[in-house]
C-alpha cells in the first residue's frame, strides 16, 4: 500500500475549482515529483495534503489514516511535513529556534530533538555555524536549507518540498538536490514539487505532470524524461 | 531636585501599572493583529473582583493582609484569565476569517458588555478597598524630602517581576517561542504542528490574568475605583503599547514607563510653565504623546519598520 494516496481530490478557492479529480500515489521510500507550469495547482496540491486547504471532494490517505478532515497541525504528528513555497522561515527567530519549532510535535522529547538537530546540522553544515543568527539574515540558499531542515525536525515519514530550487544559483540547486537524495537515502519518502522539471525528473523515481488542475501524465521518471509531451512543454526542447 | 526625584519614583510606579496592562494589548496584537478593546475592562474587572473578595469572603483575613492579598491575587488572575479565554472563544474566534473590522467591533461590544455588567454590580458607585492594607510596610527615606513608601516598592518589584518573567517565558520556552512563531505566520506555524488556536487561548489567558493582577494592585494602591477605570486607564495603557511599538513586549514596558513619568512630571511642573490646574492636564499628555508618535514614528519607538511583502 502506498504511503500517501490521493483519491479523486478536488479543491476549490471560492467557487473556482483549482484541483480537479486528482488521484496520485507516493510509495514508501521513493522520491516522487509533481511537475507543471506556474499556476497548474502544484502548491494547491501540497496545501491540500497538509490540511491548510480542505478538499471539497475526495479522500487523502496517509500511512493508512484518512487525513483530509484533520486540522493541519495534527497531520504533522502523523509524520507528514512540508517545506513550503518561498521557504517561509521565521525571520525574527534564530536558526536554532526555527529548528525547534520544526520539532514542536515532538514535545519535550529532548533526546529525539537533539538527534534530529545534529542530523540537520550534518546535512547542512552551513547552518551549524549560524545557530544564533536570525533566520531573516540568512542568504536565500541558507534559508532554503533551514526550511528543509526545519521540516526534517519532526522526524517525518514523508517530506514534501515545494520548489526548493526557486531563485537559487545553479550550483546551490545542485547542492540542494544532492541533499534531497541524501535525505531520501536516510529512509525519508519525498514528494517534490518543481518547476525545474529536468532536475526533478532526474532525481525522482516516479513523476506526475499537472496541467491546469488536472493530472495530464504520469509514469516512471526516466520515462517521463523522454516523453515527447514533457520534452516539448517542460524541458524546452522542440 | 527633590521634587524631580519624588515625581520620578511616583511616575515609575504608575508607569509599571501601565506597562503590565500594555503587555496584554501587545501580546494579543502580536498573535491576532487585533486591538483587544475589552482588555482595559478586563483589567477593571480585576480591580472589581479583588474588591469583591477582600470586602466579603476574605474580609476576615485583613489582619493577615499579605495572605489575604496573595489568595485574592491567585483567584483574580484565574478568574480574569478565564474571562479572557472565554471572550476570545465567543467574540473573536468565530470572526477569525472575517477581515479586520468585524473583530474590532466585536471587541468594542465585549468591552461595553463588561463595563455595563460592572456598572450594575457596583451600582455605579465609587468603591473603596479596605483601609490599611499593607500599611505596615516600612517607608524608605532617600533624603529628608524624598520618600519611597513600602507599597510603592512592592508594586514596582511585582511589576518588574511580571515583565521579566513574561519576557523570559516568551524568549526561552517552547510555548513562548511558538507564540512568536504564531505572531509571524499562522499557516506556517500549523505546518510545524503548532495548534494555533491553543496558543491563542494561552495568550488570552496570560494577558488578561496579568491585567487582572494589575487591576488588583491598582485597587490597593489608589484605594478606590469605579467601573469606568478600565476605559480611562485601559485606553492609556493601550497608548503606552502604541508608543513602544505594538506587538513588541519590551516596547510595551518602555511605553508604560514613558507615559507614567510624563504624567507625573506634567502634574509636578505644569504650574511652572503656566498650566494653572496641572492635574487636569494629566490625561491630555497621553494623547499628545500618542499624536506625536503617530506623526513622527507610526510603528512606535521599538516597533520594526514593516516592509510590505511583494
Amino acid at each position: 500500500m502506498a504511503l500517501l494516496e490521493l483519491r479523486n481530490v478536488s479543491t476549490y478557492y471560492g467557487n473556482i475549482r483549482t484541483l480537479k479529480d486528482i488521484s496520485l500515489q507516493v510509495e514508501a521510500g521513493q522520491i516522487v515529483t509533481l511537475i507543471g507550469a506556474n499556476g497548474a495547482g502544484k502548491t494547491t496540491t501540497l496545501r491540500t495534503i497538509s490540511g491548510l486547504l480542505r478538499p471539497r471532494t475526495g479522500e487523502i490517505i496517509f500511512d493508512g489514516t484518512p487525513i483530509h478532515l484533520l486540522p493541519a497541525h495534527q497531520i504533522v504528528y502523523l509524520g507528514l511535513t512540508q517545506a513550503p513555497e518561498g521557504r517561509q522561515i521565521f525571520p525574527t527567530l534564530t536558526v536554532q529556534e526555527n529548528l525547534n519549532m520544526g520539532a514542536y510535535s515532538l514535545g519535550n522529547n529532548r533526546a529525539s530533538i537533539e538527534a534530529n538537530r545534529s542530523r540537520v546540522y550534518d546535512l547542512f553544515p552551513r547552518l551549524a555555524g549560524r545557530k544564533r543568527q536570525l533566520g531573516g539574515t540568512l542568504s536565500g540558499g541558507e534559508q532554503q536549507m533551514l526550511s528543509i531542515g526545519r521540516a526534517l525536525m519532526a522526524s517525518p515519514k514523508l517530506l514534501m518540498l515545494d520548489e526548493p530550487s526557486l531563485g537559487l544559483a545553479p550550483l546551490l540547486v545542485k547542492a540542494i538536490f544532492e541533499t534531497i537524495q541524501a535525505i531520501n537515502e536516510q529512509g525519508v519518502t519525498v514528494l517534490l514539487v518543481e518547476q525545474n522539471a529536468r532536475a526533478a525528473l532526474r532525481l525522482a523515481d516516479y513523476g506526475y505532470v499537472l496541467e491546469t488542475g488536472t493530472l495530464a501524465l504520469e509514469g516512471p521518471a526516466s520515462e517521463l524524461l523522454h516523453a515527447p509531451r514533457v520534452r516539448q512543454a517542460y524541458l524546452g526542447e522542440a | 531636585m527633590e521634587t524631580f526625584l519624588q515625581q520620578l519614583i511616583n511616575g515609575l510606579t504608575i508607569g509599571g501599572f501601565y506597562a503590565v496592562v500594555a503587555l496584554g494589548y501587545t501580546m494579543v496584537y502580536g498573535v491576532l493583529k487585533l486591538i483587544n478593546f475589552a482588555h482595559g475592562d478586563m483589567f477593571m474587572w480585576g480591580t472589581l473582583a479583588g474588591w469583591g473578595l477582600l470586602t466579603t469572603v476574605l474580609a476576615g483575613l485583613t489582619d493577615m493582609d499579605l495572605v489575604a492579598i496573595l489568595v485574592t491575587a491567585v483567584l483574580v488572575m484565574a478568574f480574569i484569565g478565564m474571562m479572557g479565554m472565554t471572550i476570545e472563544r465567543v467574540a473573536y474566534r468565530p470572526l477569525r476569517s472575517a477581515g479586520r473590522l468585524s473583530p474590532i467591533i466585536s471587541a468594542l461590544g465585549a468591552a461595553f458588555a463588561l463595563q455595563s455588567v460592572a456598572r450594575n454590580v457596583s451600582h455605579a458607585r465609587w468603591r473603596t478597598y479596605p483601609q490599611g492594607l499593607l500599611k505596615g510596610l516600612p517607608t524608605l527615606r532617600l533624603t529628608d524630602e524624598v520618600a519611597v513608601s513600602g507599597l510603592q516598592i512592592l508594586m514596582l518589584v511585582i511589576c518588574a517581576a511580571i515583565m521579566i518573567g513574561l519576557y523570559l517565558f516568551v524568549q526561552r520556552t517552547r510555548v513562548g517561542t511558538a507564540m512568536r512563531a504564531v505572531s509571524l505566520d499562522h499557516n506556517v506555524s500549523r505546518l510545524m504542528g503548532i495548534n494555533v488556536n491553543r496558543i491563542i487561548s494561552i495568550v488570552f489567558f496570560i494577558g488578561p490574568a496579568l491585567g487582572g493582577l494589575a487591576g488588583l494592585l491598582i485597587g490597593i494602591y489608589y484605594g478606590s475605583f469605579n467601573f469606568t477605570l478600565g476605559w480611562v486607564f485601559g485606553l492609556k495603557a493601550f497608548i503606552a503599547a502604541i508608543l513602544g511599538g505594538i506587538g513588541n513586549i519590551p516596547g510595551a514596558v518602555l511605553g508604560g514607563f514613558i507615559l507614567g513619568i510624563s504624567e507625573t512630571m506634567v502634574v509636578a511642573y505644569g504650574p511652572d510653565i503656566g498650566l494653572a490646574n496641572a492635574s487636569a492636564w494629566k490625561d491630555a499628555i497621553a494623547y499628545v504623546l500618542l499624536i506625536a508618535i503617530l506623526i513622527a514614528r507610526p510603528t512606535g519607538i521599538l516597533g520594526e519598520t514593516v516592509a510590505e511583502k511583494v
